[in-house]
């Protein structure tokens, strides 16, 4: 396994149960991007109670609660420590080739030969920023989330937040109540309320099957696994971190960005659209919701909600002069994509995407990934969803090692 | 699925979006029209040509367009202002979004018009207000659907429309133009 995250521990785990002799390398510590790659106040998207792992779950007197990115890091290296996987820290893969029937993995401690590898190392490794970032004026200091720990570390002055899904609206909002006028550029985002008729929203992703929707379901499986994460904050008081909330708190919405021309940012004028897709779709899921409660779920004191539709600004300004003053900080919270520079397998397609069947890779007989979007289901890179997937993809795994 | 008949081949646009995901060099075009001079502001647009899939094509037969201004600007009126071309352009596109988007979804469609408003300061051109912008302040587009859909799948419809629409992009994003002498 390349990676102790949750992922390749929970592979680690079933493989450990199946006494099939495993290494699981993570180039720092477990759990290592949640302790160096993560913002100050970041919280898990998900409540503590469904935070599972196989055989660990959350104990803590906090089940509603969301995990800060610190407890998280906690809360797998425990999983680390009470399973069966074999884990090596302070080691990193620099090549995997193949080699005969198996792989070569390359460490800066050494050669290890595998019959098969795991890569577990994670979706989001690198912040995905466009092709205009590191090119707008000298005066605007740029970010990515990985440059970023909370406000007090921003110039002073204001801040324009390039993106609107988890990362986008929760930054926005922290930086605004530092007192910052902040901008949020918005293209298609997923729109979801924290709470819906009284219970975590994540709760009926769970419950209602939905999460647990299979790829091989899905209808648009390329759709479902570029799908932004959800504009969802971990908060003590559960508030929505949707576009209204941003409103009401001074944060000013603009389209896409869509370009610089002269010194000024230019944001689509379709605005209004993406609102509209977005509360059409949440609406939809909410629907969803419902009509499971209705006939498989429990009863539900709560009736059906109906969130207020995004209250888009009448003329969302369409452009802004980044010399002038007004904006001092850029921060790109366009999302986040994985680094697979040390893989030496040609099993990328054109766009640096793995290509990978439920987490096989067809392509190089040995080889499986596990923790990516909807890599078997649409839960696939929530912590529990890793236990599901790592247990089909070690399934498949024991099966290859035993053809051989 | 009941047979749904909205005249649009959606199975052929589909294959074509698998064959080109392949193939990104055959799904570059190039759409062309060509413009002379009448008088005064009166100008006529042929289209005719374009080239696409690797090679030239030929619509079924020429078609003509006369821009001109009305006499509020004190011109002939040949034929409507370039801008209002626009927004012919994006009705069109529109409606063939909403009418390819409900026949890939099964929604049968009775009727579907609509009407486009840009509205424009023209103070701008005329050059009257420098802060004035030359094109439009805004376009608003209003749909009329009759279609066996919930008012919920119509908006979705016409949501999804826009979202893939080539008129509303080139509208509502910036595009590099450049204007040279030959």
């Amino acid at each position: 396994m390349v990676g102790a995250g949750h992922a390749g521990l929970a592979a680690g785990h079933f493989l450990g149960a199946r006494g099939i002799d495993h290494l699981v390398l993570e180039r720092g510590e477990v759990g290592n991007s949640w302790r160096r790659e993560r913002w100050d106040s970041l919280r898990l998207l998900t409540p503590n109670w469904l935070s599972r792992l196989p055989g660990h779950r959350y104990q803590g007197p906090d089940p509603d609660g969301y995990m800060t990115a610190g407890e998280v890091a906690d809360f797998i290296g425990a999983f680390a420590t009470a399973s069966q996987a074999s884990v090596r820290t302070g080691v990193t893969v620099t090549s995997v080739r193949r080699e005969g029937t198996g792989y070569r993995v390359r460490t800066d401690q050494g050669e290890i030969q595998a019959r098969t590898v795991v890569i577990a190392s994670g979706a989001c490794n690198i912040p995905t920023v466009p092709a205009v970032g590191g090119t707008l004026p000298d005066s605007i200091r740029e970010l990515t989330p990985f440059d970023y720990t909370g406000p007090d570390g921003l110039p002073d002055g204001g801040v324009l937040v390039v993106g609107a899904s988890a990362t986008g609206v929760q930054l926005a909002g922290e930086i605004r109540r530092s007192g910052r006028p902040v901008v949020l550029s918005v293209g298609e985002h997923v729109r979801l309320p924290r709470v819906y008729r009284g219970r975590d929203v994540l709760w009926w992703m769970d419950a209602s099957g939905v999460w647990d929707q299979r790829h091989d379901e899905v209808d648009d499986l390329e759709r479902a696994r570029r799908l932004p994460s959800p504009q969802l904050a971990g908060t003590s008081g559960r508030v929505a971190v949707d576009l209204n909330t941003l409103i009401d708190q001074g944060v000013e919405p603009v389209g896409r960005f869509a370009a610089v021309r002269d010194g000024r940012a230019l944001f689509s004028g379709g605005l209004r659209n993406v609102c509209s897709l977005a509360d059409l779709k949440m609406n939809r899921l909410l629907a969803t919701f419902d009509t499971w409660a209705l006939t498989a779920g429990p009863d539900i004191d709560d009736k059906p909600e109906a969130p207020e539709p995004t209250r888009v600004p009448a003329s969302p300004r369409l452009q802004l002069d980044l010399r002038g003053g007004e904006i001092r900080t850029v921060i790109w919270a366009t999302g986040f994509q994985p680094d697979y520079h040390w893989l030496d397998v040609p099993v990328l397609d054109g766009k640096g995407r793995l290509r990978h069947d439920g987490g096989v890779v067809q392509d190089s007989p040995g080889l499986y990934a596990l923790g990516l979007p909807v890599l078997r289901r649409r839960k696939s890179t929530f912590i529990h969803g890793a236990e599901d997937d790592a247990r089909e993809v070690v399934e498949h795994l024991s099966g290859y090692l035993v053809a051989r | 699925m009941t047979t749904v008949t909205n005249g649009v081949n959606v199975q052929a646009l589909l294959d074509a979006r698998e064959v080109l995901k392949g193939a990104p060099e055959a799904a570059q075009f190039t759409w062309r029209a060509t413009s002379t001079w009448r008088d005064g502001v009166h100008s006529t647009t042929t289209v005719k040509d374009f080239f696409g899939l690797g090679e030239e094509h030929s619509h079924k037969a020429e078609s003509v367009f006369e821009a001109d201004h009305p006499a509020v600007f004190a011109a002939e009126d040949n034929g409507i202002t370039p801008i209002e071309y626009l927004l012919v352009g994006l009705a069109g596109c529109l409606t063939a979004g909403v009418a390819a988007v409900a026949q890939n979804r099964g929604i049968q469609l009775r009727s579907v018009s609509s009407t486009v408003e840009g509205r424009h300061d023209i103070r701008g051109i005329l050059g009257a207000d420098s802060d004035v912008r030359n094109g439009f302040n805004d376009i608003k587009v209003s749909f009329t659907i009759d279609a066996d859909a919930s008012r919920e799948e119509i908006e979705a419809l016409v949501a999804q429309s826009q979202k893939r629409s080539a008129v509303f992009d080139a509208l509502t994003n910036p595009t590099d133009v450049t204007v040279e002498v030959a």
